[in-house]
């Protein structure tokens, strides 16, 4: 990232990427960057939370959650403690569709903090008062967001809309589900799903190729070398045109909406982008900041964006308002949604949408954590390193018939299904 | 138009291997500080006013927080939306946010455009204008921000009630936001004669964080914000202080959406501004050390140990302009009540305070928060926010570059001191219960 931008010099980030490969085959994407000495390391699995066996819901997450709770010798106790010591981050998590795992040392401890890690990939120990630790904090979590409004209206957003498909579950699992996950479920899913077939990684810092391919294969050779997983049925959002409330004694409302959207290689996909920035993406700017907030104060925060999920593509959006408004609220949005489905993005919010999401792209690599973040999502999306590059290049070809078309596939006839917690007035 | 309660961790940010600093000072007492980062071809622009929620009149709690929504609605030079709608273009992004002491706003955008975003902050320093057609339904905005935030949730609804019992007499007693029943009261003319009394250059503080150097910026700044007359002196802060505090004080909410109870423990102790020499350090260290993840004292004790917790920490809120928080909390594992609890916190500080802490582990702290300053390097928009917190809050450039040698000179008996400075005199103990937990009881 040291090229200045220049009037008509683009510089090129994807140049700046290294495809580094270990003896063994584990390659990862490396920006080399001696500027601030640390390494930060990416990398995901792809196989989440939708692995979670039957009435299991919230395992994948526990296993993930587990990794660096005891290692090989170590209890878990001595394995924060040999982090700590050299200051190394090292954390796990699970979404519905990976197992991801996240890195940062001080570069003068890159050795030690590469060797806890292959320890906590390859050697968990899944000890049981562990397990029972890590399950209590889980259920904890879970009654502690059990009444919480976003959480609330989240939940039942994702039942009815995913009704029967692993997606219509919490990744975290649910109160009734976590208690019954066993030893045996978690290290079967380890052994399952952490494999060097469906493992995607990038890294960041001050390290050189040639030591990273060393470390490679010493943290990623030893796991299997295939997954091996359920397949996922793909899956479009129910429940179009419907409302659900889940009653909450409060005096707002929280207000999730949604519709089918496009997927991330969709040739409509930059242009969708851009009209889903007209609607709600920009602060400020958007349509439906300025006519839900600016001009009527119904509400502090609304938005919507483009979720994908690997089996299943969606536009959500949100807004919070307080109960007697909540009729008014969606009908706001409503309108601008058709309006926008029906004849597209004037040429000004064509042009600025455009500017806008060319312009911010270089906000998303400003640290090393930010840019392996974005490197991990280029690969498990499908993407090769020319995107880098390529991506803007796409967002600024977008011409006024590609806008009007993706907003019409976008948002069509407007329908959403509504999920709301409170307890909205005048539906 | 985000609201921060919480100041970020101390001014961790120097390293005497850290990236370059300027700091100096306009004509017109306008304060500038620059951090080069060369490593991508932007920059964060910060200006920093050194006014916060503690600084709202009586009466009229939630002020600073309302002036800064109202700070996005036009100038005499330009229109509601005229930046906001110009930095999008540039492919930037903006925000604001208030706390306690300080309120900022800030932009990232691509390097080339900071003279841009210099003339929007030096316009709307001076030049805001307000009308009720816009200040009205702002203000409905913050009501329902106020209600997201804090109507939805009985633990924002006990943080609240706690501050309010810790703090009987400070403004920081007060919710940043400020309470509904103010906020409703307030106009433009409030706005307006706050905005008067506060937004000068004397009370400003630039901070530019970037691809960017010296001889760029200081003339830019000169240019746009040197340009705005002084006023003569900065704003004074008048704020009640807080009696001495006999009274431990133990506040319940009980409420039927709580379905995990939780623990919490405040206590009043120096900040960065007020403590004795030394006192500050020990305090980063004693919160670390205490309840700085998995490696922590309370951690080890209470989750891992006696397994009457499943989660523990502390929090140390050093960076202030007067005496400040600090906290213990925890959640219990099921079927331990809060009472129980309470009493194996206390008894682990009591033990600190007999016995201090293992070198062991105050070694590792050390090593832990000394990192966090060389971490913080990757990240421009951090150093920014902590050596505008810290400016803001009264330190100086020299107190955040020396910080890693302070942390470093810490001893065992430093940390015994500090821990002795948490009272439960004077202390508030919050408690958040099911409703079942009443049925139990009566």
């Amino acid at each position: 990232m040291n090229e200045l931008s220049q009037a008509g010099l683009t510089p090129s980030r994807a140049s700046r990427v290294q495809k580094v490969t270990s003896p063994s085959g584990v390659t990862a994407w490396l920006v080399e960057d001696y500027a601030v000495p640390i390494i930060a390391v990416d990398f995901a699995f792809r196989a989440g939370a939708a692995q979670d066996p039957a009435g299991k819901f919230g395992a994948v997450m526990l296993m993930a959650a587990l990794l660096d709770e005891g290692a090989g010798k170590l209890d878990a106790a001595a394995f924060h403690n040999a982090l700590d010591d050299k200051a190394i981050e090292l954390s796990f998590s699970a979404d519905r569709d990976h197992v991801s795992g996240h890195l940062r040392a001080l570069a003068g401890e890159a050795a030690s903090a590469f060797a806890l890690l292959g320890l906590a990939l390859n050697e968990p120990r899944f000890d049981e008062d562990a397990l029972e630790r890590v399950k209590a904090q889980m259920v904890a979590g879970l009654k502690h967001e059990a009444n919480d409004p976003d959480s609330v209206s989240a939940r039942a957003f994702r039942a009815a809309a995913f009704p029967g498909h692993p997606y219509g579950h919490a990744a975290r699992g649910t109160i009734d589900s976590v208690p019954g996950i066993t030893r045996a479920d978690v290290a079967g899913l380890h052994a399952a799903l952490l494999a060097r077939d469906n493992l995607r990684i990038a890294v960041v810092g001050a390290i050189s190729a040639a030591t990273l391919a060393q470390e490679l294969e010493r943290v990623f050779a030893p796991l299997a070398a295939a997954a091996r997983t359920r397949a996922i049925a793909a899956i479009s959002m129910s429940a179009l045109g419907e409302t659900r409330v889940s009653d909450l004694d409060l005096t707002q409302s929280t207000v999730r909406f949604g519709r089918p959207g496009l997927d991330l290689h969709d040739p409509d996909y930059s242009a969708a982008m851009v009209v889903n920035h007209v609607l709600g993406g920009g602060i400020f700017t958007a349509r439906l900041f300025r006519e839900v907030r600016e001009k009527r104060g119904l509400a502090y925060s609304v938005y919507s964006q483009l979720a994908n999920y690997d089996r299943s593509d969606l536009l959500t959006g949100a807004t919070t308002t307080k109960n007697e408004r909540v009729a008014e609220s969606l009908e706001v949005i409503s309108r601008e949604i058709k309006a926008l489905g029906q004849d597209g993005p004037t040429a000004e919010e064509l042009d600025k949408a455009k500017r806008y999401l060319t312009g911010s792209y270089a906000l998303r690599f400003d640290t090393s954590s930010k840019i392996a973040g974005q490197l991990v999502f280029l690969q498990t999306a499908g993407f090769d390193v020319t995107q880098l590059d390529a991506r803007n290049v796409e967002i600024e070809a977008v011409t006024m018939a590609d806008a009007r078309r993706a907003a019409a596939r976008l948002f069509g006839d407007g329908k959403l299904l509504v999920s709301i917690a409170g307890r909205p007035q005048g539906l | 138009m985000n609201e921060h309660a919480l100041t970020p961790t101390p001014a961790a940010a120097g390293l005497a291997a850290g990236p370059p600093v300027s700091h100096f000072t306009l004509a017109n007492g306008m304060e500038v500080v620059l951090i080069e980062d060369h490593r991508a071809p932007v920059v964060t622009h910060m200006v920093w006013y050194r006014n916060g929620s503690a600084d709202d009149p009586p009466m009229k709690s939630g002020i600073a927080h309302f002036l800064e929504h109202l700070m996005f609605k036009g100038t005499k030079n330009h229109e509601k939306g005229y930046y906001s709608n110009l930095i999008a273009d540039l492919g930037g992004q903006e925000n604001a946010f208030t706390s306690n002491d300080y309120t900022a706003y800030f932009q990232r955008v691509a390097r080339e455009h900071l003279a841009t975003v210099m003339a929007y902050e030096a316009d709307r320093m001076v030049n805001l204008v307000l009308d009720d057609a816009t200040v009205n339904p702002e203000r409905d905005v913050v009501l329902e921000e106020r209600r997201m935030r804090t109507d939805n949730d009985p633990a924002a609804q006990l943080q609240e009630a706690v501050h309010a019992a810790l703090f009987t007499q400070h403004p920081y007693g007060k919710p940043v936001i400020g309470w509904g029943h103010e906020i409703e009261t307030l106009d433009r003319h409030d706005a307006m004669a706050y905005y008067q009394r506060f937004y000068t250059p004397e009370n400003a503080i630039l901070v530019v964080a970037g691809d960017v150097t010296r001889a760029e910026v200081e003339p830019l700044a000169q240019t746009h914000y040197g340009a705005i007359p002084a006023r003569g002196e900065r704003p004074v802060r008048l704020r009640p202080q807080e009696p001495p505090a006999y009274a431990h004080r133990l506040v319940e909410l009980r409420d039927a959406k709580v379905e995990q109870p939780s623990h919490q423990a405040l206590y009043i102790v120096p900040s960065a501004l007020t403590a004795k020499a030394g006192e500050q350090d020990a305090l980063e260290l004693l919160s670390h050390l205490l309840g700085g993840g998995q490696t922590s004292l309370l951690y080890r004790k209470l989750v891992l140990e006696q397994q009457i917790a499943v989660a523990a920490g502390a929090y140390y809120m050093g960076g202030a302009v007067d005496d400040t928080r600090f906290f213990l909390y925890a959640v219990p594992a099921e079927g331990v009540e809060l009472e129980a609890l309470d009493a194996a916190i206390e008894e682990e500080l009591a033990a600190v305070q007999r016995h201090g802490v293992d070198e062991a582990d105050l070694a590792r702290a050390k090593t832990r928060m000394i990192a966090d300053a060389v971490y913080a390097q990757d990240s421009q928009a951090t150093l920014a926010r902590w050596y505008g917190a810290a400016l803001a809050t009264g330190e100086n450039v020299a107190s955040i570059s020396e910080w890693p040698q302070r942390i470093s000179a810490v001893t065992v008996d430093r940390i015994t001191a500090a821990a002795h400075l948490l009272k439960r005199q004077g202390a508030v103990t919050g408690y958040l219960k099911t409703v079942e937990a009443e049925a139990n009881h009566e």
